[in-house]
């Protein structure tokens, strides 16, 4: 920071803002510039990896504030929790290893290649003392990642890829620098090195995935609706957080808003919408005295709500306890590679013993056949293991980012190619979630009546109004001139259009959502909205079946609406699901034998999707169903659950093949390691070579997400 | 055989160098926003510059 900043930060305050919307260098320009011409802000900084805003202001102005002004520019924005905190990289703790380990392995190998060439007597010593001297302060520090993780896991008396690692780094560290010291022939500290480049590059790579998907979803977790306007006893009104409500209080809730907090209604009637929290997507009446949950999103009119419980007494806290339990569940899946380890170290680490026995047998010194076993290891040591999975997911996911789909966790792809039993949740995730109005209706208005009705409904922020709004955009329609415009909330927007009264407005009865659209002296058009399926939803599905994955609908929603989803969709369904049979059937099917895949986007499928063997959100998704899914699909379409799946499986075979050809290089040069023809030079090309086609072969799948 | 003295310090060096740049640009954040900084270049920026001698 310079010392501006710094100057300016003690004059006001510093906000970061999270700003999902944010994608190109044009949101940068505006968010910047429009954000400079407000008076009180000092500076803008737009971070576009983060998604995030950090502006420097006065303290008179509060986040509120600013989240008012970026709406005015056309970013919608949420205040982070807590104060400036960083997100947790997981590429920053290994890219200064990765540093040292690169700039040493190439300096040694530079000296190496002198003494291949044929450097002797003094000169070699001297490149040798040279090489150590680099080779051993940088192996400590960049081996580190590897001996931590080696050692928590030996402690615990279990075994992973990076035991073998450092046992072959620190042998051959130790052993090259035993031969520095009495002067011998052979070091093999550019091997070590190398080895710790390659393995903290892709380990770098793998880190860097990681953290982009999970900035991503970062972005799409909203931080804030989290909060309420308190109603205080002199009839002021005030913004406080979710945290700082308490039982007793009263928020008045507008409409379109989210309930921060479970309570029951004093003042006003209105209609709820619970989907998010129980898949029901029927609207739920609210009135005086009525009982409402945190996380519903109050449709019609606004109401005065008396905070009943907060913390650990509502139902949001029953999920998490629940969704705990699950997450404890999916920990204990062992990675392939580890699983892989479990095998290749006892096997590589009785060679070696065989082979220093052998050699002892056959009449060699200790020191000779103690240097023959070493360089077993150290040629055994699994570079090209090391990578076959970090790069193959690497490349997959990057491959999935592209084609919209977000990979959270390492392990996610491998569980994910196994599945054979998919789970769907019904609103939100078959369907879009919104109310979408009925498109036969809106090819029959008038285009005059048309251009009226998104008028009317661009002057409400109700979601009925937006979603119609949205609706008649996408046909190209254009808006009429309306004068004396106004929206009395839970009856509708009313205006004037050439000198007659016009009105989009409640009706008075209807079975489900549906609006009235009123042109003086016409008949009135009811225009019905109505949760339709994602678009290719039957193609996904359809697409999944040939994959061997078969699905049914697991719907928290009554029996008659999931029935029609169910009809439409040809799937098996099971309805008015609570969270907790959600998991029980889960549980029910892994008893079977079957690996699950759960899809699913509200607060209730949240326990099912941790407890589920692999699990995928739409970026729609409550925070909860962010958090707790594997993956999660950022566009409209379903497709993305056959490509995910497919990508999967597609890994998993590069995956084996990796294995295979990391193996096979094994059996090419272990061989030459028991006879004792192991030079350093051999090793260094044999593993750059075995490294090398592990990384080809893994780009293949750059391609894969696009079938 | 005596320029080597020379020359293996001066390689050396020039190693560590490019070491210490690479952790003080870690340092200074210029690794924080990779995809802002390569779109950061399309803005125009005629209007602002005073702003961009701040940062």
């Amino acid at each position: 920071m310079t010392a501006l900043a710094q100057e300016l930060r003690g004059q006001g305050e510093e906000t970061v803002l999270a700003v999902p919307g944010m994608h190109c260098a044009g949101c940068i320009s505006s968010i910047e510039r429009g954000l400079k011409g407000v008076a009180g802000i000092h500076s803008a900084r737009a971070n576009l990896s983060a998604r995030q805003v950090t502006i420097a202001h006065d303290a008179s102005l509060k986040a509120r504030d600013l989240v008012v002004e970026l709406d005015r520019i056309g970013f919608e924005a949420q205040p982070r929790k807590g104060p400036l905190k960083q997100s947790q990289s997981a590429v920053r703790p290994l890219l200064a290893p990765l540093a040292v380990a690169a700039f040493a392995a190439l300096n040694v190998m530079l000296l190496s290649v002198s003494v291949w060439s044929g450097a002797e007597g003094s000169t070699r010593l001297m490149f040798h003392w040279i090489s150590a001297l680099i080779a051993v302060p940088a192996i400590t520090y960049a081996g580190m990642p590897f001996f931590k993780s080696a050692w928590g896991a030996v402690r615990r008396g279990r075994t992973n890829m990076d035991v073998p690692i450092s046992l072959g780094v620190i042998i051959a560290t130790a052993l090259s620098f035993y031969e520095v010291v009495v002067g011998g022939a052979d070091a093999w500290f550019d091997g070590a090195l190398m080895l710790l480049t390659f393995l903290l590059a892709g380990r770098v790579l793998d880190a860097m995935m990681r953290d982009r998907a999970r900035t991503g979803v970062d972005a799409l977790l909203s931080q804030a609706g989290q909060g309420a306007m308190v109603v205080a006893d002199d009839g002021t009104l005030e913004w406080k957080k979710a945290e700082e409500l308490l039982p007793g209080m009263i928020m008045r809730v507008a409409a379109g808003e989210r309930l921060a907090a479970d309570g029951t209604i004093i003042a006003g009637s209105t209609r709820f919408d619970q989907a998010l929290l129980t898949g029901e997507s029927a609207p739920v009446p609210g009135a005086r005295d009525d009982a409402v949950l945190a996380g519903t999103l109050n449709l019609d009119a606004p109401v005065d709500v008396q905070v009943s419980a907060i913390g650990q007494d509502t139902t949001l806290a029953e999920i998490a306890r629940l969704m705990e339990a699950a997450a404890q569940d999916r920990s204990k899946y062992v990675r392939i590679a580890d699983r892989a380890a479990r095998l290749y170290a006892p096997a590589v680490h009785s060679l070696a013993a065989l082979t220093f026995a052998g050699w002892m047998i056959a009449g060699a010194g200790w020191y000779q056949s103690l240097v023959i076993a070493i360089s077993v290891l150290i040629i055994t040591c699994p570079c090209a293991l090391g990578l076959a999975v970090p790069v193959a997911q690497v490349v997959a996911s990057g491959a999935l980012m592209r084609a919209g789909i977000m990979v959270k966790d390492g392990s996610a792809l491998e569980r994910l190619a196994k599945v054979d039993r998919a789970l769907l949740d019904k609103t939100g995730t078959l369907t879009r979630g919104q109310p979408v109005p009925d498109p036969s209706l809106l090819d029959s208005l008038p285009s005059d009546a048309a251009s009226v009705a998104l008028s009317l409904a661009s002057h409400s922020r109700h979601p009925i109004s937006r979603a119609l709004a949205d609706a008649l955009t996408a046909r190209r329609c254009r808006a009429a001139e309306l004068a004396d415009v106004q929206e009395r909330a839970g009856e509708g927007v009313f205006a004037l259009w050439h000198g007659e009264q016009v009105a989009l407005r409640r009706p008075e009865t209807s079975n489900g959502i549906a609006v009235m659209l009123e042109i003086a002296g016409r008949p009135a058009w009811l225009i019905p909205f109505a949760d339709r399926l994602r678009p290719d939803a039957g193609e996904a599905l359809a697409r999944l079946a040939t994959m061997g994955v078969d699905a049914s609908i697991l719907s928290g929603d009554q029996r008659a609406s999931v029935d029609n989803v169910a009809r439409e969709t040809g799937l098996p369904a099971q309805a008015e699901a609570s969270p907790q049979d959600k998991q029980d059937l889960i549980v029910e099917l892994q008893k079977a034998g079957h690996q699950v895949l759960m899809v699913g986007d509200g607060l209730n499928d949240g326990p099912a999707l941790a407890m589920a063997n692999s699990s995928i959100a739409p970026g729609s998704a409550s925070d909860v169903g962010l958090q707790a899914s594997d993956l999660v699909f950022i566009q409209q379409s379903l497709l993305a659950l056959p490509r995910a799946v497919h990508t999967a499986r597609a890994t998993m075979r590069v995956v084996k093949q990796n294995f295979a050809l990391a193996i096979g290089y094994n059996m090419f040069a272990v061989p030459l390691a028991i006879a004792g023809l192991v030079t350093p030079m051999i090793a260094a090309l044999a593993m750059s070579m075995s490294s090398l086609v592990v990384v080809a072969n893994s780009l293949r799948l750059a391609r894969a997400a696009r079938k | 055989m005596n320029v080597l003295a020379f020359l293996i310090p001066v390689a050396l060096l020039l190693g560590l160098a490019g070491l210490g740049a690479f952790f003080w640009s870690m340092k200074s954040g210029q690794f924080d926003d990779l995809d802002g900084a390569a779109n950061r270049i399309l803005i125009d920026d005629e209007e602002d510059e005073d702003e961009e001698r701040k940062e």
